[in-house]
């Protein structure tokens, strides 16, 4: 659209390919490989210090590499400086210049691309954004949700091959942040650029992106579409922090046709082949709390059950959460959708048979810490 | 003092009025409370003399007594003292603002480096910027003119070198520039450092974020920045080096005297210069203050004004 000054015309997927980042004998990123397709929602998700500013930051060229490339298309952009890549960022902490108006604020990329008419530009972009009666102000005057708006019109403006948000919904309130993502992905629809949105909030990653990668320790965990990574986690840690799940450390017993049984904890349980990322030995076994069923009397059928005892009963509307301690001491959480005239009046201390459907069951490898974190947050 | 000011709140975040006031009256005192000493220091050390001064700018001699006066209106004192002594001003400000320019360029990197590139070298560096506070002004400035003197290391060399064309350094307007200029740096220095230093780093990055390479991020982003730090070291430069004589005496000649120099003559040494010293002393501060308003006006920002 305009004389580049200097920054390569670059299209395509975003690509990284063995990206590792140290710093001194620290390893903020380990050895990732990635694909972001072109015009996708990409969402990064992870806990905080897991490397995911780190990984923006390479992209954008804010930061080298200790080694591995970063590609847009089959542009190698590993070494370049940020001024020549076109991608554009919008910052953890907005970065806004204090020293410029809004407008002048979102007309900066233009004006350094030379594009003539940046101004108009720069105000059919804060429009996006719906902050164009805020256009003279300084962004000291402007509230948090506003100075989001206005750094992502900043970085919007330029229509770069990649758009890059670190977090950017991080310190609003939930109500605003619902708002905002709504509105971040109608953008990403209409201006069909590639987002890589930075988050550690799971809900946030999932209702917006068509791919989220879970990153922990500098590494992607599991990458994949939400509903795939919610059904069939991969590890310990993307079952715990991609929602709940009720784990249980156990030994494989052995294989019978399509399934794998395995002994949890004093009980027999089986697993679809297909949703076993553990098949030997040691492993984690694993049952989403919804898929789970609280009854009174011993179930029949083709099930796996278990007897316990309800230890909390939390209702919310339109589910009950039950706690329910397992003969083995681990307490697992049941969400009952609330669908029957008369309710099941559990009550702590009553005697249950909890049960489920083997097809929603899978088993990650063993990981000892995941599997104390995930009792911890049900007990 | 807005210029100190800008200076003592580098750390913080500028003062925020306690939530408070409205709903106890009971502390409404409290501001006054605490203006009070620093007030009664300023009228009693600053205001009265100053009222003083001006009353003996407008005193008249008595005729045939040298070195006694009688209260009057005289608005020639102020005549004389802007005729008979143009070129001393002229050059106090002249000196003043090639002093204030010297340091700049010479602080703006300095302060650059402090805040950006030394790393952990940093508090050293500070520690030496304000390293010469800890002896005295004049004595550095008797240094300098050994350091300058004619059979000193700088003027031999350029001489070998035939590269003074003078022969000398001292008693040149350049060196009283230069013992300005040095003497002035650290209050260029600290201001342009503390703005630098406290500038978010992810606001520059943002430039190059945004196309422009790393002299225009400089010329666009850090330099903007660090205007307030800018404006407060200039005027803390050029102020005090407008008045200063210590420089001109030490360093200079007759012909590179300045106002601060004609002031301390006429009230030391010459009988009866007291009402045209005030004088002079009077239109040297409006002199200043009026530059130092349109300079803030023209320069400043919101923090300042
Ligand atoms: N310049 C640096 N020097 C040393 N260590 C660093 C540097 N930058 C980041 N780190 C470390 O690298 C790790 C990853 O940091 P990063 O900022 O990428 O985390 P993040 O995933 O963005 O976290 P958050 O959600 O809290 O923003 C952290 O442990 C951090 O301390
Ligand atoms: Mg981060």
């Amino acid at each position: 659209m305009a004389r580049s000054s200097g920054v390569r015309e670059a299209t395509g997927d975003l690509r990284l390919e063995s990206v590792t980042k140290s710093f001194g004998g620290f390893t903020a990123v380990d050895d990732l490989d990635l694909l972001v397709p072109r015009g996708s929602f990409f969402a990064l998700l992870g806990p905080s210090g897991c490397g995911k500013t780190t990984t923006l930051r390479m992209v954008a060229g804010l930061e080298q590499p200790t080694s591995g490339r970063v590609l847009i298309g089959d542009t190698d952009l590993t070494g370049s400086r940020p001024f020549e890549r076109p991608v554009n960022t919008v910052f953890q902490s907005y970065a806004l210049f204090p020293h410029l108006t809004v407008r002048d604020n979102v007309a900066f990329g233009p004006t350094r691309r030379r594009v003539r008419e940046a101004g108009a530009l720069a105000d059919e972009a804060l429009a996006l954004v719906e902050v164009d009666h805020l256009a003279s102000r300084k962004p000291a005057q402007l509230s948090g949700g506003q100075q989001q708006r206005v750094a992502l019109a900043r970085a919007l403006v330029n229509r770069p091959e990649v758009l890059l948000l670190d977090e950017p919904l991080g310190a609003l309130d939930l109500k605003l942040r619902r708002q905002l993502q709504v509105e971040l992905k109608r953008i990403q629809t209409e201006v069909g650029l590639t987002f890589v949105h930075v988050t550690h909030d799971q809900e946030e990653a999932m209702t917006m992106a068509d791919t989220v990668a879970v990153m922990n320790h500098g590494r992607i965990e599991q990458m994949g579409a939400p509903a795939e990574l919610y059904d069939l986690p991969r590890t310990a840690f993307v079952a715990n922090f991609v929602g709940r799940s009720n784990l249980g450390a156990g030994t494989v017993l052995g294989r019978d046709g399509e399934h794998l049984s395995a002994e949890v904890q004093g009980t027999t349980v089986t697993v679809p082949l297909s949703r076993a990322q553990a098949r030997e030995g040691a492993v984690l076994f694993g049952i989403r709390p919804e898929k789970v069923r609280v009854l009174r009397e011993a179930p029949e059928g083709t099930g796996d059950d278990v007897r316990g005892t309800v230890l909390d009963v939390s209702f919310t509307g339109v589910a009950t959460e039950y706690l329910v301690r397992l003969p083995s001491g681990t307490v697992w959480s049941c969400y009952e959708q609330n669908l029957d005239v008369d309710p099941v009046d559990l009550r702590p201390g009553d005697e249950v048979w909890i049960s489920w459907n083997p097809a929603h069951a899978f088993t990650v490898p063993l990981d000892e810490a995941e599997a104390a974190a995930a009792a911890e947050a049900t007990g | 003092m807005t210029a100190l000011a800008h200076v003592g709140q580098a750390g913080g975040g500028g003062p925020t009025p306690p939530a408070d006031d409205q709903e106890r009256p009971g502390r409404r005192w409290v501001p006054y409370l605490l203006l009070l000493p620093g007030g009664l220091w300023l009228l009693v050390f600053f205001v009265v003399p100053l009222v003083q001064l001006f009353t003996v700018s407008l005193q008249s001699q008595f005729p045939g007594y040298p070195g006694y006066y009688y209260r009057d209106v005289n608005a020639g004192n102020y005549l004389r003292a802007l005729t008979d002594f143009a070129p001393q001003f002229g050059r106090s400000l002249l000196f003043a603002a090639l002093a204030t320019f010297f340091a700049f360029v010479l602080a703006y990197p300095l302060a650059y480096a402090m805040a950006f590139k030394v790393g952990r070298w940093r508090n050293v560096m500070l520690i030496a910027v304000i390293a010469p506070f800890f002896t005295s002004f004049i004595l550095r400035t008797v240094a300098w003119r050994q350091i300058l003197a004619d059979e000193g290391p700088v003027a031999s060399t350029l001489n070998a070198l035939h590269l003074l064309p003078g022969g000398h350094i001292t008693e040149t307007w350049a060196a009283v520039v230069a013992g300005l200029t040095y003497n002035f740096l650290p209050f260029m220095v600290l201001p342009i450092y503390a703005s630098l230093e406290r500038a978010d780093h992810r606001v520059i990055e943002a430039g190059g974020d945004l196309y422009a390479n790393g002299f225009t991020t400089f010329r666009t982003v850090t330099l903007p920045m660090s205007a307030p730090g800018v404006l407060a070291g200039t005027l803390l430069t050029f102020i005090p080096a407008a008045g200063d004589y210590v420089n001109a005496d030490l360093l200079g000649a007759d012909d590179t005297k300045m106002v601060g120099n004609v002031i301390e003559s006429q009230f030391f040494k010459v009988l009866g210069g007291f009402p045209v010293a005030a004088a002079l002393s009077f239109t040297l501060m409006a002199l200043i203050l009026a530059m130092v308003f349109v300079y803030v006006r023209r320069f400043g920002t919101e923090e300042l004004l």
